[in-house]
């Protein structure tokens, strides 16, 4: 993995996007913007799930008629943020934020899995339910969690308080899996 | 006293200060803006693609409007709340940043026009299809915009 990184990072593609005057911004402008439009979307649907918005809607309607610009919305927002990782590979595959940013997209990922599971076997039952069963409002109130957690990975992973480069306690270390040689900027 | 005054006394003021201060209080706050931001995107997007005649299309837009209305009251006070104590921790830097008055300009263009303009005429049922349309994009321009400018104001010097 690290040799991976490390042969990103030869890339004079790396090297000129992570170093672009315009590029750079405007890719990390979209990432956000397209965090309005992922996140937001989904957000929209775990609030129905959870009975607290558009309750006279069926779930059904909701999820078939907003989830296809959730999922436009996520393939912008996982494109721009491989740009953004392949702009700064090394530093940012060693920060800590950043891989507890994914293992928090992974875990909402496996609930998104198990959520829809649960929906395509029982949803007949509550689909026009204001309020659907206690296992499905948990669901969605996991995946808001999942999701503030990963906006707030993202935003910290551009503070350096844990980067390899300078001294920090063995945890650090080895969370953010620093060896020697990262040590020298 | 000038308007360089003001921000420069904004400045100085306690909460600015606390957060200067601070290592993390700066970020955190940047964070839950962030989290604002994409339930801001959700209560805009949800009504706006309504009105270009997608998403929630078998709702009337009144009531798609209607119930997205809380969520853009209640994410847009905390974008106020997480963004004054931002903004009041750096008003010197703010008074010479392009984007920052970008952002201040289209976020007040894009509050009047969602509450004098957009609602009243999606309240109003006569309002014909072709205007409801480009007050959708017209609405999404506006909030891009305000989120976009907002972003590049730490780029821009």
């Amino acid at each position: 993995m690290r040799s991976f990184v490390e042969w990103l990072d030869t890339h004079a593609w790396s090297t000129a996007l992570h170093e672009s005057l315009h590029m750079y911004p405007i890719v990390e402008t979209t990432h956000v913007l397209s965090l309005m439009v992922f996140v937001g979307t989904l957000a929209i649907v775990d609030f129905r799930l959870l009975g607290v918005a558009f309750r006279n809607v069926p779930v059904s309607q909701v999820t078939s008629r907003v989830l296809p610009w959730t999922a436009l919305g996520f393939v912008v927002i996982v494109s721009t943020g491989v740009m953004l990782f392949y702009a700064i590979p090394i530093r940012t595959f060693h920060s800590v934020w950043f891989r507890l940013k994914v293992i928090l997209i992974v875990a909402a990922g496996i609930n998104a899995w198990l959520l829809h599971r649960r929906m395509t076997r029982t949803r007949v039952e509550w689909d026009n339910d204001r309020k659907p069963p206690l296992l499905v409002r948990m669901s969605a109130g996991v995946s808001l969690a999942a999701w503030a957690g990963v906006i707030i990975c993202g935003r910290m992973i551009a503070y350096n308080w844990f980067d390899c480069d300078k001294p920090q306690p063995a945890w650090v270390n080895f969370l953010a899996g620093c060896i020697a040689e990262a040590a020298v900027p | 006293m000038t308007l360089y005054d003001i921000f420069d006394m904004l400045e100085r003021g306690p909460i600015g200060d606390a957060i200067r201060n601070s290592y993390w209080l700066f970020p955190a706050i940047e964070a839950v803006h962030l989290i604002g931001l994409s339930l801001l995107g959700g209560a805009v997007i949800i009504v706006d693609l309504r009105l270009l005649g997608l998403g929630l299309t078998k709702q009337p837009i009144q009531r798609v409007a209607a119930s997205a209305s809380p969520y853009l009251l209640g994410s847009l006070a905390l974008m106020f709340a997480t963004g004054i104590p931002l903004a009041l921790s750096e008003m010197i830097k703010l008074y010479y940043n392009r984007s920052f008055w970008v952002k201040v300009t289209a976020l007040a263009i894009a509050i009047v026009y969602t509450y004098t303009l957009k609602h009243p005429l999606i309240r109003n049922e006569r309002t014909p299809r072709y205007v409801l349309f480009v007050l959708g994009l017209v609405s999404l321009g506006l909030w891009f915009t305000v989120a976009g400018a907002g972003r590049w104001i730490g780029f821009s010097s």
